[in-house]
């Protein structure tokens, strides 16, 4: 095969890559030999080719499918490789000219002139919904930087965190000395080495691992003031334990458990401000939590996953829907904690509509008296369940 | 034992025989795959096909289809293989009463083959009469990380190692199709190794064409509303839009009560049969069915 085929595939990756697509050099090779097992006879196998080796997740289809239709139209370069390529033509006359000095570079300013594009599109839209909706804000936000103090204090917190029923057993079995069951292969080799007169019942209990925790936290404007300190602690969360998704409402809903995957705390904020678009503006909770039922709760709320709602629930849009949009997100998973500030105030009792109508659907209502610190956050999370923690208790004592 | 399709188009026409009825794009990476021996990761909705292929495929290739039903806890003793227990116990009994004194032999007498008990995956990588079989590694996304892990190592090498036996190596790598209903992302390493799809809901012209190859008793007319209203219905905010699965489940509930067309009363009645949360059947009854019905047939 053509070296020249070889090397525009080499940069077509390089150009998948600027456009965010993870593509290691191993894939660069794998899609030469899937180009030349295919025996490709029009553009569509050509592109559904390269589609297979390239994509590896159904998010990223849409990208290809537009820097395939940027990268591949230059100078009918698609027409020329298929008529190498093609079993029918004995191929088509070799191309002499060098491949265009700038052509790498044109390919790149191309990809990113449409991902300006798109950023236009997502601010008309924006502003065509201004007219119906008259809180959406967009914003950036800027977060203070983590001292060393508050990121020591906050790793020796998570780690002293215990929340109740978080631990949950999983159907594989480790060697445990006072297990309940018999593990045959371990006695059957120890009775072996003995010599087979007297064999050791050797036991095994099932392991236990945490679930996963799904956070869904609102930092619409009246929550704007607790946004660091949950975030951060989530950080910390995601740091240390397995399965940690976390996702920001205000008015849309974003999954920023990539960002927060990062080491660095201030790194991992800095790229969560990026990647929310509506900080300290309006909530629109029933929404939220409607497109989480229907894009994600199949997707992350599995093997037992506890979700932790953050949010006054303040809710000013119908109630009833909140409702049932709470109800679906309690029967998808094993816990739903809700915490919710409010408390800050003496006085709090469950009397405004978003809150009766979020309640019912709760297994567990934490509120807090100040969330701005992590500590009073961990100890809400590790209490044991009470009166106070009674979704059920609250709503009587408003009635 | 048929031979592997030459091109896109073979591919195509031999899913085709198997009552199949694929995209091209999904004909593509099928092609690829058995012809650079990479295995298939196939996602997608619950009832879009994904089982089916690997099922059509032993069909029409003639191979003999080993399945892993993947679920949580999956560990080795059921996907690879377990030793007969009870079995080894009673040799070593025997061997005692007889006065066996030799403990190797024992040993290797009762670690052998003959107590081993093989599972889906080692079964595939044994030599078969119908050549490689077509092993289906259904639902990965039901069991954890660990076992993604061990799976990994097994579809880079086709081998695995059982320490008291040693290396088993599979001659002819099997053909590996694996499915997952994505309620949790597979690790990209294994994705690495696989060529993706996403099997999607099909077009209004190809599930007629599904649906006609595969629920044949259906009149032209109810079939043509049937899909119809599917497409429409996929298209509004429900909790679980209806697959294909559901689409032949309600065309043969259909045929058996005798309709020739689609009216209201008659949808609701089965609305159940297409929709499988109550929230979604309330919303559908809720809306109005007669003009959406008469929508359809305008």
């Amino acid at each position: 095969m053509s070296g020249r085929l070889a090397e525009n595939i080499t940069f077509f990756a390089r150009a998948l890559r600027e456009a965010g697509l993870p593509i290691g050099p191993g894939a660069v090779l794998d899609a030469v030999e899937a180009v030349e097992a295919a025996q490709i006879g029009t553009k569509q196998d050509f592109f559904w080719t390269l589609h297979a080796v390239f994509v590896k997740k159904h998010e990223h289809s849409a990208v290809f499918a537009q820097a395939f239709g940027l990268f591949w139209k230059r100078r009918a370069l698609i027409e020329k490789i298929i008529a190498t390529l093609s079993p029918h033509s004995p191929g088509a006359p070799p191309d002499d000219k060098k491949p265009d000095a700038g052509a790498l570079r044109a390919a790149q300013a191309l990809l990113k002139q449409s991902k300006n594009e798109e950023i236009k599109e997502e601010q008309i839209e924006f502003n065509a919904r201004l007219t119906v909706s008259e809180r959406e804000i967009l914003q950036r936000k800027d977060f203070a930087q983590m001292t060393a103090d508050e990121v020591r204090d906050a790793r020796r917190l998570i780690e002293t965190m215990q929340m109740p029923d978080d631990w949950v057993k999983t159907r594989r079995f480790r060697p445990d000395a006072r297990g309940l069951r018999i593990d045959a292969r371990r006695t059957l080799r120890a009775a072996l080495r003995s010599g087979g007169n007297a064999m050791h019942l050797e036991r095994r209990e099932r392991a236990e691992v945490h679930p996963p925790v799904v956070a869904i936290c609102d930092i619409s404007g009246s929550m704007a003031e607790y946004t660091r300190t949950f975030l951060h602690f989530l950080h910390a969360l995601t740091d240390k334990r397995r399965h940690v998704e976390t996702f920001l409402f205000g008015t849309r809903l974003t999954n920023v458990t990539r960002a927060l995957r990062r080491r660095d705390p201030d790194e991992a904020l800095a790229r969560c401000s990026e990647e929310v678009k509506d900080w300290a503006g309006g909530t629109r909770i029933s929404t939220s939590l409607h497109r989480f039922n229907v894009d994600w709760s199949r997707r992350v709320l599995t093997q037992g996953a506890i979700v932790l709602l953050f949010t006054d629930g303040l809710e000013r849009d119908g109630t009833t829907e909140l409702g049932r949009e709470m109800d679906r997100l309690h029967r998808s998973c094993r816990k739903l904690v809700w915490l919710n500030p409010l408390l800050r105030w003496g006085g709090f009792e469950a009397k405004a509509e978003g809150i009766r109508a979020m309640l019912p659907h709760v297994d567990e209502f934490r509120p807090i008296h100040n969330l701005n610190a992590m500590k009073t956050l961990v100890e809400a999370l590790s209490a044991k369940p009470s009166l106070a923690t009674d979704p059920r208790a609250w709503l009587r004592r408003a009635s | 034992m048929a031979a592997l399709p030459q091109s896109i188009d073979e591919t195509l026409t031999l899913l085709q025989s198997g009552d199949y009825v694929a995209d091209r794009a999904l004909a593509t990476v099928i092609f690829l795959a058995l012809k650079l021996g990479r295995p298939i990761l196939l996602e997608g909705e619950a009832g879009v096909g994904k089982t089916e292929i690997a099922k059509v495929l032993a069909k029409t290739l003639g191979r003999d289809l080993i399945r892993l039903q993947c679920y949580e806890g999956l560990d080795v003793a059921s996907a690879v293989y377990e030793w007969n227990y009870a079995g080894q116990m009673m040799a070593i009994r025997l061997a005692e009463a007889g006065g066996a004194t030799d403990r190797t032999e024992l040993e290797n007498d009762v670690f052998s083959e003959k107590y081993l008990i093989k599972r889906p995956l080692l079964q595939a990588l044994e030599p078969h009469v119908n050549g490689a079989p077509i092993l289906l590694i259904d639902e990965l996304d039901r069991t954890d990380e660990a076992f993604e892990a061990f799976l990994l190592e097994v579809l880079s090498d086709f081998q695995v190692t059982v320490p008291e036996l040693g290396t088993i190596k599979a001659a002819h790598a099997p053909i590996v199709i694996v499915t997952s209903n994505r309620t949790r992302e597979i690790h990209d390493a294994l994705k690495r190794r696989c060529l993706y799809h996403w099997v999607g809901y099909p077009n209004a012209e190809r599930e007629l064409k599904i649906l006609k190859s595969r629920a044949p008793d259906a009149p032209a007319k109810l079939s043509q509303e049937i899909v119809s209203f599917v497409q429409a219905i996929r298209k509004e905010d429900l909790f679980k839009a209806p697959g294909v699965a559901e689409t032949l489940d309600w065309a043969q509930a259909l045929v058996e009560l005798d309709a020739v067309a689609l009216d209201p009363e008659l949808v609701t009645d089965t609305l159940g049969v297409l929709l499988k949360y109550q929230d979604d059947i309330q919303k559908m009854q809720a809306s109005d069915l007669k003009a959406k019905i008469d929508s359809l047939k305008a």
